[in-house]
């Protein structure tokens, strides 16, 4: 835990809830009827609501993008790395808001929450939950903060696609999108690896149709292993060798199934904690959205077309050594922007880091991210 | 604080610019001639480019800037797609020019290109006398480490566009200080330090 909380920090911070009681329509065409989210802000809204910031998370996320809830966190938000004073994300000039999205278990409304209808938690009868919806529901919340217009809509991986979507859901309410490690699709490995994730889970014992909170259990063996086929898929093949080698715990072999390399006992550590964090069902739905996502296919494929209606800059980064979203898969993002004429800027990072890289803070992108947003801060005029 | 000149070579080629068109910029640097073109001719476009701290320039200019290897082509761009691309003295750092140049006619109508001349006197009398690869301000590496791996002349170029049956629009050369002058104009190959074209397809 920090002794002190670091000087460029936003230092501790509070969620709050918001609660909107209007029904949401889904993409699936089931509907929300009521829901809450669960919402972080950092930073201040200026007069004009300018200098609004909304950060998209990805598949494991939530609301809790930076700072700390008390000094005993032994870690900070998730995006800590890039939202702070002086910081990419700036919170000397942006308004930051961070939300979990529907479907989450971090206190948004989800698989875990009563349905007021039933008295009971949703479970997998929580309707299975798409992007657009994602950024129904973002728009939603904009508009209970008073926020016209977005300066910015920020994300990775998952949240790359929704600040993708915005882009062209509400193309009058976003000045710039930042879609970082992201695809405008997903491949048919990615599928594959989601759902072996989603079999592990769902032939789990305990899984219980999804209504295993009702037995007061979890699948959590399915859960581990789904997250540590996850967690391969986030590191990079040179990362991880450089990482963990061929190390062995005890120095000797074992003959035995016990976690005797390095690596075994990483991974079942990172699958251990995720197991007793995370809500199964939300990782299914989480996946399901994932999958889903391909803007590009409401109109003929072609995602030049798809994006001609989007009216915002763009600035696109990848990750070298990432191989869940490669670098290919931005470019695609990038030819097809360039392909309908719009203001984009893209960079590669060089990073062993694979697709985890977007968290941390390297070097060349905290850079190229600052520059970036410092463009975005003249463009909104806030500088 | 003032923002750093654009180049002779650069001013010169921003006249034959049209306004309002559709640019690309191969090895565009910190962005520079976009940043000119977008206030002056009030264009749209992209710059491509690899250098790093090149790249963060462009991003604070708020100029359109894609990392790309232009050793690969242009393989993303549709024919047709771009109004002119720009190459400015970077031509004689790709793998291929040739290729490059097939490329650069096949996505814009028009290219226009500006080349480091080999053939500038300041060249031949430094191999002539000195026996060693020339060196000078344009062209200040050294033979093991320069960048510049496909250098040329005037007339290599001009050779070049005819067997590829290539259209030489304009042409202009500038000297030593960089400066246009009439004396350069009378013997190019020799006098001229940089070479400037505007070409199209036939």
């Amino acid at each position: 835990m920090p002794e002190l909380i670091p000087e460029d920090s936003v230092g501790i911070v509070e969620p709050k809830v918001y609660t909107f009681d209007e029904p949401l329509t889904l993409r699936s065409g089931q509907q929300l009827p009521a829901y809450q989210l669960m919402v972080e802000t950092y930073g201040t809204l200026n007069e004009d609501a300018s200098n609004a910031v909304l950060i998209c998370h990805a598949l494991s996320g939530d609301h809790h993008a930076a700072g700390y809830h008390s000094q005993d966190d032994a870690k900070p938000g998730w995006w800590d790395s890039a939202i702070g004073p002086g910081k990419p994300i700036d919170t000397n000039r942006f308004f930051v808001v961070a939300l979990n999205n529907l479907g989450g278990c971090s206190g948004s409304t989800g698989p875990t929450s009563i349905n007021p209808e039933t008295g009971k938690a949703y479970g997998s009868s929580f309707p299975i939950i798409c992007v657009r919806d994602w950024v129904n529901s973002q728009a939603r919340l904009a508009d209970q903060l008073g926020i016209q217009k977005w300066a910015a809509v920020i994300g990775g991986s998952l949240g790359g696609m929704q600040a993708l979507r915005w882009s062209i859901q509400f193309p009058e309410r976003v000045a710039h999108c930042v879609v970082i490690a992201s695809a405008p699709k997903l491949t048919t490995q990615n599928i594959a690896f989601n759902e072996v994730a989603r079999q592990a889970i769902i032939k789990d014992p305990e899984f219980h149709d999804g209504y295993y909170m009702e037995q007061d259990t979890i699948p959590k063996t399915g859960l581990m292993q789904a997250r540590m086929l996850g967690h391969i898929t986030y590191l990079s093949d040179d990362g991880m060798a450089l990482k963990f080698g061929r190390d062995l715990k005890d120095g000797k072999l074992n003959f035995n199934y016990e976690s005797e390399f390095q690596i075994e006992s990483y991974l079942r550590y990172q699958g251990e904690r995720f197991s007793g964090q995370f809500d199964a069902n939300t990782y299914l739905l989480m996946t399901k959205a994932l999958d889903y996502f391909d803007p590009a296919a409401d109109h003929n494929d072609n995602l030049a077309d798809c994006l001609k209606q989007a009216k915002c800059k763009y600035m696109v980064m990848s990750f070298s050594t990432d191989w869940r979203f490669s670098p290919k898969r931005s470019e695609e993002i990038v030819n097809a922007l360039m392909e309908a004429d719009k203001d984009v800027s893209y960079v590669e990072i060089e990073s062993d880091k694979g697709h985890d890289a977007f968290l941390m803070p390297i070097p060349r992108y905290m850079q190229v991210f600052d520059a970036f947003m410092n463009r975005v801060a003249i463009n909104q005029h806030l500088v | 604080m003032t923002d750093p000149q654009l180049r002779a070579d650069q001013e010169i080629i921003a006249n034959w610019i049209k306004p309002k068109q559709q640019v690309l910029d191969l090895g565009c640097g910190a962005g520079l001639l976009l940043d000119h073109l977008i206030q002056t001719k009030d264009i749209t476009g992209y710059g491509l480019e690899i250098e790093e701290d090149a790249i963060t320039e462009c991003i604070k200019k708020g100029i359109n800037v894609v990392q790309q290897d232009l050793d690969r082509g242009l393989d993303n761009f549709e024919d047709h797609s771009i109004d002119t691309v720009v190459m400015t003295q970077a031509l004689q750092a790709v793998k291929r020019p040739d290729l490059l140049l097939d490329e650069m006619l096949r996505v814009a109508d028009e290219a226009i290109i500006t080349f480091p001349n080999f053939g500038h006197w300041s060249c031949r009398f430094y191999l002539m006398f000195k026996g060693r690869m020339p060196m000078s301000e344009a062209l200040p590496f050294s033979w093991y480490d320069t960048p510049n791996i496909h250098l040329c002349t005037f007339k290599d170029f001009e050779a070049l566009c005819h067997d590829k049956g290539l259209k030489v629009v304009n042409r202009t050369v500038v000297d030593n200080e960089l400066k246009d002058s009439w004396t350069v104009r009378l013997w190019p190959n020799m006098l001229g330090q940089v070479a400037i074209y505007h070409v199209t397809k036939r």
